[in-house]
């Protein structure tokens, strides 16, 4: 069997690719396209590390063949910041330090863009169940939800 | 493995059908590609059927609902008829996963996955809804409890699939409520879970379905349990509901529940989930 030819979108920049039928959205978007933001952590959506966002939902890009990306709309965490300007979330993360190793740091954010799309003003019980899909076996989770809701607030200009 | 994505059902058949060696129907792939990638199936065939027009559809049918096979828990949760008709299926599938997995987890993987513990099949069949199958030879509507059949296993033959799961009218005064035990708050597997629904003349259960999940190799409707509830207050019926709910168990023993405490659980989370369906309900 050869190669599948996909094109798709990827942070709204047409994009094609070739990929095994077996192989993962995760892979193709690594090992292929050379955006090695997403992580591989448990490879089983477990651990959010590999979130991206497909069609405005969040998804666990391990959990998704490179085949099934045809005509989808994605966004990594490599169109968050703009240039050299950080998204809201990116700063209020390195301001309250929510992060420590970092792995997981892509996909929170990733998945937090993704909340605050949908619930600019979210309770903390709203963002801890939102990103209970996203593991951090460094922060213990505190200072992610202050600086999730400290740039929520930033953003509805509050 | 080959992957297609065909535009049509009869297409997902027709490949299903002609393809001699291990076949997966590609939805959510929740679980499909958490087999994959444990090796556990390697399938020669994966055959994506959200290309196909109306698998991400809701549409009201006879009174009652028809969820596309490819319909997230996401969207489910969001269809406000369904939520207001069948809240216990709703919150059944929305326990599935987290965020990421419920934007890809549909109702038709976690029938034909076939987990003695998914969460959203005891919901379903307490609900009676239909799967509707569709094969070589034509389309047959087969109720829930009838498609896992062991751990693993679905009574779909070769070439089959299900492509959309229907959920029949609900006539006024009638709910349904699924509860689950584990051991934490979220992200886990049901130890022991109930789905009820029912319809209430006032506060008299008027009819009643009572189904079972994680305690026996697959779901089970215990039409036992149904019995003990019908004809009477939820209040009334608690301890023949309970008893007939822990009789109806023949689970495993593990590390996450023994077979006492599955047992016993499933009897106080039917009547738990009984409550709130009756409740919902107006009773």
């Amino acid at each position: 069997m050869g190669k599948m030819h996909i094109t798709t979108r990827i942070n709204g920049d047409d994009t094609e690719f070739l990929c095994d039928a077996d192989e993962s959205l995760l892979d193709v978007l690594r090992d292929r396209l050379g955006l090695t933001g997403a992580k591989e952590g448990c490879g089983t959506g477990d651990c959010g590390a590999c979130s991206i966002v497909v069609d405005g939902r969040a998804v666990c890009s391990c959990l998704m063949l490179g085949a099934e990306a045809q005509d989808r709309d994605i966004n990594t965490i490599e169109g968050m910041a703009e240039g050299e300007h950080l998204h809201p979330l990116q700063r209020k993360f390195l301001e309250h330090a929510a992060l420590q190793c970092g792995i997981c740091t892509p996909g929170i954010l990733v998945t937090a863009k993704n909340l605050l799309e949908r619930n600019p003003d979210p309770t903390e019980t709203e963002i801890r169940y939102w990103l209970a899909g996203n593991l951090c076996r460094c922060t213990g989770y505190d200072k992610i939800v202050r600086a999730v809701q400290d740039a929520a607030a930033e953003m509805r200009g509050a | 493995m080959r992957f297609e994505a065909p535009s049509t059902v009869d297409g997902a058949v027709a490949l299903l059908a002609a393809e001699d060696g291990i076949t997966r129907v590609l939805a959510g792939g929740t679980d499909v590609m958490v087999q994959l990638k444990s090796g556990m199936v390697e399938p020669d065939l994966i055959v994506d059927i959200k290309r196909i027009p109306g698998m991400f559809d809701i549409v009201e049918d006879d009174g009652g609902f028809r969820i596309g096979a490819a319909v997230p828990g996401a969207m489910l949760g969001e269809h406000e008829g369904v939520s207001r008709a069948w809240p216990g299926v709703v919150e059944a599938l929305g326990l599935v996963g987290s965020t990421q997995i419920q934007s890809r987890a549909t109702l038709g993987g976690n029938l034909c996955n076939a987990s003695p513990a998914a969460d959203s099949v005891p919901a379903m069949i307490a609900a009676a809804a239909v799967a509707r199958v569709h094969g070589p030879d034509g389309v047959r509507d087969v109720p829930a409890e009838e498609i896992a059949t062991a751990p693993g296993k679905t009574s779909l033959a070769r070439g089959e699939m299900v492509g959309s799961i229907f959920l029949p009218a609900r006539p006024a005064n009638a709910s349904d409520a699924y509860l689950r035990f584990i051991p934490r708050t979220e992200m886990d597997i049901a130890v022991v879970g109930a789905g009820v629904s029912l319809v209430m003349d006032g506060d008299t259960v008027a009819q009643a379905r009572v189904a079972l999940g994680a305690v026996a190799p697959t779901a089970r409707l215990v039409p036992d349990a149904a019995d003990a509830l019908i004809g009477r207050t939820v209040a009334a019926a608690e301890d023949d509901l309970k008893a007939a709910a822990s009789a109806a168990c023949a689970p495993i023993n593990d590390k996450r529940g023994t077979i006492e405490f599955r047992t016993r659980v499933a009897g106080v989370l039917a009547v738990r989930a009984a409550h709130i369906a009756a409740k919902r309900a107006g009773a």
